[in-house]
């Protein structure tokens, strides 16, 4: 079998036997990217020469017998609004075009330290605002499994890199969604953990108290891999937890007939595409096999939370974002005479139209007169749908929801009208104002071969049953192993 | 709720975006639509309820705060769109 289509954990085993050297394995994941991404369009940059510099070392040291981390020789791919020392940063945003960063996220410096080789930077939503990859100011990446179609976003780039086998992992960032949905769309496994989970440092801030860094992978395992390696207590990033890190990878394969999970019945209603329903359905029967009891339960805050989230997400990212002011770094307008004028001509050029958008609604909702009826109102109704979960949380240990409403949509489809584009997110963004760790994983296809994924949303904290489910639900269906054709 | 166009301006002044007139119409019409859809959050009675700014309810972090050389001034001013010596340079800021 071709190096590409081997896991993570399969690639760091062969390695340490010495089946196969580190530049062998970026090297066979660089000439596939060269082939698959002028198709795909997955990357912004690949890191060829670094990579391979990268690997020749680490084969340098395996010669000399020394020791190895958790990700020996594994290439991986980098959604480009996280720092690598060096290398471009433009979080597909014109106004950070030339950017190079001056230090490494503190992920990348633990993915350094575990010996991951980074294959290169992955296209996003401009600045991770939006759920189809289509507002990146520099190019539309592509649904392997159908090229007409989005690959969900924000991370769109990593999710379809990983959906292709031109990398075997890769990272993404979620703050209403955009891990989970793109991993839907592409069918591949894609997690975000517990606010507090990942530190942030090095992650360009776009809302603050919903931003988490997470993993891409094919197998439960290779997830598990990566959230090992990434999480944990770092000083850099005040909201990072001291909470203990589990062994994910040890405990992944413990049975499951303990478990309780609730089916949320807000997540299947009207609008709910029939054939995600179906295969969602079909998934809880596989949990329902495995000796897990399944019981309704109810959130009723739901149809609340695409109101909630599209209120705090720009209005703390019209915060985040006032720091693009042509000064420092990025864009510098050659047409203003005053620095008032450079600020608003650099931002007014360098900011795509979703950013500004963002930008306009986030600064109306907490301007003086305004900011008591939608952002301080929505802060509060955050406080219910935070306390809907609390409360199914005492009677099950994990809920199973569809990922999103529909499968993957066509370029154009809902680019148009951002109220519809917003609404896709309905089934991801109570994750993050709560602050829950949630995964999708690839559950069946449509009839026109759309991949569907399911959602597993969990206590604060517990990743671990995330996982352990994961593992499972792959031992019991194959869904994880189907390739999109020209990938093969 | 409609927003008027007076309130367009505004806002983005506030923002520091110098907005054309096309951008300020497409705004006017879909920041309305978006608040229209928001609307229904006035009617949940939130009299009673703490506001969630984070998730958790979680300590900060503290560390000690420890002067230590970055040594990447160079890397740093590489990205500045326009520099004299080790500093960021801008237009007259004072009249």
């Amino acid at each position: 079998m071709e190096l590409n289509f081997f896991s993570a954990s399969e690639i760091v085993k062969k390695i340490k036997e010495k089946k196969v050297s580190c530049v062998e394995v970026t090297r066979a994941f660089l000439e596939r990217s060269k082939k698959l991404n002028p198709l795909i369009h997955s990357f912004l940059f690949l890191n060829e020469e670094k990579a391979l510099e990268q690997a020749g070392n680490l084969d340098k040291k395996i010669a000399k017998n020394g020791s190895l981390g958790k990700l020996a020789g594994v290439p991986i791919a980098i959604k480009d609004n996280i720092c690598v020392q060096d290398l471009q940063l433009t979080c597909s945003s014109k106004i950070l075009q030339n950017f190079v960063s001056p230090y490494d996220a503190t992920v990348i410096k633990r993915l350094l330290k575990e010996d991951a080789i980074l294959l290169g930077k992955t296209n996003l939503d401009e600045f991770a605002m939006g759920s189809s990859t289509e507002n990146s100011a520099f190019m539309t990446t592509k649904n392997p499994w159908d090229l007409n179609r989005v690959p969900g976003g924000s991370s769109g780039g990593s999710a379809s890199a990983v959906s292709s086998r031109m990398a075997p992992i890769a990272l993404g960032s979620d703050t209403g969604g955009s891990i989970r949905q793109p991993a839907s769309f592409c069918g591949v496994l894609g997690l975000k953990p517990t606010y507090g989970r990942v530190p942030r440092f090095g992650l360009v801030a776009f809302a603050s108290s919903l931003d988490q860094i997470g993993p891409f992978a094919v197998t439960a395992e290779d997830c598990a891999l990566l959230l090992e390696v990434i999480s944990g207590y770092d000083s850099l990033d005040s909201t990072c937890s001291e909470i203990a890190v589990p062994e994910y990878v040890n405990q992944i394969k413990q049975p499951l007939s303990h478990l309780r999970i609730g089916i949320p019945k807000e997540y299947f209603v009207d609008g709910l595409d029939q054939e995600v329903r179906e295969k969602v359905i079909q998934a809880v029967k596989v949990f329902e096999s495995m000796g897990i009891k399944v019981e309704e339960v109810s959130l009723p805050h739901t149809e609340y939370a695409v109101s909630v989230y599209y209120i705090l997400a720009p209005s703390e990212a019209s915060a985040n974002l006032a720091r693009y002011d042509g000064v420092r770094y990025g864009h510098r307008s050659k047409s203003a005479h005053s620095l008032l004028e450079m600020y608003e001509k650099s931002r007014d050029e360098g900011f795509g139209p979703e950013v500004k958008r963002r930008i306009m609604l986030g600064t109306y909702a907490l301007s003086s007169g305004y900011y008591d009826a939608y952002y301080a109102k929505a802060q509060k109704v955050r406080t219910l749908i935070r306390q809907d979960f609390e409360k199914v949380f005492e009677k099950v240990d994990a809920l199973v929801t569809p990922t999103s409403p529909t499968p993957p949509f066509c370029f154009g489809e809902k680019i148009s009208d951002p109220l519809q584009m917003y609404l896709s997110d309905i089934f991801t963004i109570s994750c993050n104002l709560a602050g829950l760790p949630g995964i999708s994983i690839p559950c069946g296809f449509s009839n026109k071969g759309l991949p569907i994924g399911l959602q597993i949303l969990g206590k604060p904290y517990d990743e671990t049953t995330l996982l352990q489910m994961t593992y499972q639900y792959q031992m019991s269906t194959s869904w994880h192993k189907e390739i999109p054709d020209l990938a093969e | 709720m409609a927003i008027s166009m007076k309130d367009v301006e505004k806002v983005a002044r506030l923002a520091r975006l110098a907005l054309t007139e096309e951008e300020k119409e497409n705004f006017r019409a879909q920041l309305s639509h978006i608040l229209d859809y928001m609307e229904k959050l006035q009617k949940v009675d939130t009299s009673s309820l703490e506001a969630t700014a984070h998730p958790f309810i979680t300590k900060t972090g503290w560390r000690e705060d420890q002067v230590f050389p970055w040594g990447e001034t160079e890397k740093i001013l590489k990205n500045s769109p326009e520099k004299e010596e080790t500093f960021f340079k801008v237009k007259r800021v004072l009249e």
